[in-house]
């Protein structure tokens, strides 16, 4: 368990990681695979949604405090890179910063009182939450109302990140906040804080008695998790070219922070990635071609899988994977669990 | 002065009719750990059933609650048994999750089937009917509404500390283990559990559809409040349910007459959070 933590070799999981960015870095060369513009939205969102899940992983993955309040956060990031573009003028990047800093500040205060709660009154804190930003927002006339924001036609390109011809751009952008993402996310894995928050989740009174400051450790996890996902919402807002409150603070879109996660594998590396590559297209693509079937379709198939994955396998599609005996990049069983 | 009773008593009125909502979700989350995250969408089906029976067959919301009791009472026991039964005990948030998923399909396939319309029962023997006290009006459907909702929380109430059915439930509650022990049918408490918390619910949306239009969004704010309800009062706890949805229903029409209507929301959830913060399991939990 101890291991001296600055001279780390690099592991199987490390290689595999960066054989994937190679690949997915690679992806926009192959002819006709980035240039259908469909498909390309699809490779975005798989992006974002495992980068967004990710970012929840770290808060209720690994210190097990399940957050339904995720939303917020997304939405304070993608108000702050829209207000930036639309109130005031500038590129989106002071903006995702401000929005960001923001988020984690946002976070800490939520927090703070409620992570003295346990269990179920915690979720059902986030979801008031929640329930109060999105309100509060809807009225608020500096960030746009019910309305919302919507973008001004902008010059393409890094400065002002938004791409009207290609996808391309976009996709870049976001297997930016991907490695981000899980660049952190594997730093805490195989850092002191990952520890500490695994240790908190298997057992809080246990870890204090060790000497672990669980509050510090919890709020640290919410920081993070807060702070990249509001990066996720800034990203969330150029691509959409607008922002209104259902679209970023509603239940709904907590949700998607919590489902995809929980369909890939909980407090598990890849789970966020797994999750998001069945889903999202599963979901893109039956919203495309099951039109004809009316409306609410893919969100009818969405929650009978969803229903079928947790009588089968509550730890998601990296449970099936151990089920079949396939090795899952978990060194040490015996580490995740007790 | 009569302005602050005709909130006041709105208010009221409401509450009761969300108590019952919430007393529901509290006998299942009382005695099975578990949230029902569909919930809300049980009351949309509930909802959906009596607007279809009073719109085609022409039977009104006063005789057809006991259609959407039975019904939503199937319901449950339906998905105790075949979702929430399987996914117990695998990992804390899979039921929440389940029924989620639950919940999803319900408000879903009641979109693409009946369209995002909002559907209102025209001429019902109740509608327009109202008692006015002096300056102070009472919808006739509202106090109807209100008053059946308490008649049947005390009923419920009186199940569950006077019959040897209701001693079942509470032993379950307390430690399923030692119940099962003594004889007493666990998992048939819990499918039953399952269904009576459907049947609550069903029963106030299909007596909801005489003042309320029905939509497929129609459950996700009342399924909210039952949990904020459920909360508040303290898991499992009857009169705490009926307490704290009062405070709700009385919150819910202060703010929105005195404050303004778009907060009425943010000042139920505010209310919420900071009595959780000083109680943090609810006012009658312990």
């Amino acid at each position: 368990m101890v291991r001296n933590m600055k001279t780390r070799k690099l592991e199987t999981k490390d290689f595999i990681w960066i054989g994937l960015i190679g690949i997915l870095a690679a992806l926009p060369l192959v002819p006709g695979l980035i240039g259908n513009s469909f498909r390309a939205h699809v490779l975005i969102l798989i992006l974002l949604y495992a980068s967004m899940a990710q970012s929840w992983n770290i808060v209720s993955g690994y210190a097990g405090q399940v957050s339904f309040g995720h939303s917020v956060f997304f939405g304070i990031g993608a108000y702050g890179a829209g207000m930036a573009v639309v109130t005031y003028g500038l590129t989106p990047w002071p903006g995702l910063l401000a929005g960001a800093v923001l988020a984690a500040l946002v976070s800490l205060l939520i927090s703070y009182p409620c992570f003295k709660l346990k269990g179920h009154y915690f979720a059902i804190a986030t979801f008031a939450i929640v329930e109060i930003f999105n309100r509060l927002f809807m009225v608020w006339d500096w960030v746009g109302g019910a309305l919302g924001l919507d973008y001004p036609i902008l010059p393409d390109g890094w400065k002002n990140f938004v791409w009207s011809e290609t996808k391309v751009g976009f996709y870049y952008g976001a297997l930016g906040l991907f490695i981000l993402i899980f660049g952190v996310v594997r730093w805490i894995e195989t850092h002191r804080l990952g520890y500490y928050l695994r240790a908190v989740r298997e057992g809080q009174e246990t870890a204090e008695s060790l000497g672990v400051n669980s509050s510090a450790v919890k709020l640290s996890a919410m920081a993070f998790s807060a702070f990249l996902a509001a990066l996720c919402g800034g990203f969330f807002v150029q691509y959409n070219y607008r922002v209104d409150p259902p679209m970023v603070m509603s239940l709904d879109m907590s949700m998607k922070f919590v489902l995809i996660t929980i369909l890939g594998g909980v407090g598990n590396f890849w789970g966020p990635l797994l999750g998001a590559a069945i889903l999202v297209p599963l979901q893109e693509y039956s919203r495309a071609y099951l039109t004809s079937l009316g409306s609410g379709v893919d969100l009818i198939i969405f929650g009978i899988i969803i229903m079928l994955m947790m009588i089968r396998q509550p730890k998601g599609i990296m449970g099936i994977l151990q089920d079949l005996g396939i090795k899952t990049g978990q060194r040490k069983p015996e580490r995740e669990e007790n | 002065m009569s302005t602050l009773a005709q909130v006041l008593l709105d208010g009221l009125l409401a509450g009761m009719l969300y108590a019952l909502v919430a007393a529901g979700l509290s006998l299942i989350w009382g005695v099975m750990d578990v949230i029902n995250f569909a919930h809300g969408e049980f009351l949309m089906v509930a909802m959906y059933l009596s607007y279809w029976m009073g719109f085609l067959a022409h039977v009104d919301p006063l005789f057809s609650w006991v259609a959407s009791g039975v019904f939503v009472f199937l319901l449950g026991a339906l998905t105790y048994r075949f979702l929430v039964s399987r996914c117990i005990g695998k990992a804390a948030m899979a039921p929440l999750l389940a029924t989620f998923g639950l919940s999803m399909f319900l408000k879903n396939l009641c979109l693409n089937r009946f369209s995002p319309n909002f559907r209102i029962l025209q001429s019902t023997l109740l509608e327009g009917k109202k008692i006015l006290l002096g300056n102070i009006v009472i919808g006739m459907p509202q106090l109807v509404t209100g008053i059946f909702s308490l008649l049947l929380l005390f009923a419920l109430y009186f199940l569950m500390k006077k019959t040897r059915l209701g001693w079942a439930i509470q032993a379950t509650a307390m430690d399923r283990e030692a119940a099962e022990l003594m004889g007493i049918n666990t998992d048939r408490i819990y499918l039953l559990v399952f269904g009576l918390g459907g049947a609550c619910v069903g029963i106030a949306g299909g007596l909801l559809t005489s003042y309320l239009a029905v939509h497929p969004e129609v459950g996700s704010l009342f399924g909210l409040i039952a949990f904020l309800i459920v909360a508040l009062g303290g898991f499992g706890s009857i009169p705490g349910a009926l307490a704290a949805a009062v405070i709700i229903g009385l919150v819910e029409a202060l703010a929105g007459f005195y404050i303004a209507p778009v907060f009425k929301y943010v000042a139920v959830f505010a209310i919420y959070l900071a009595v959780i913060m000083v109680r943090p399991k609810g006012l009658f939990g312990w």
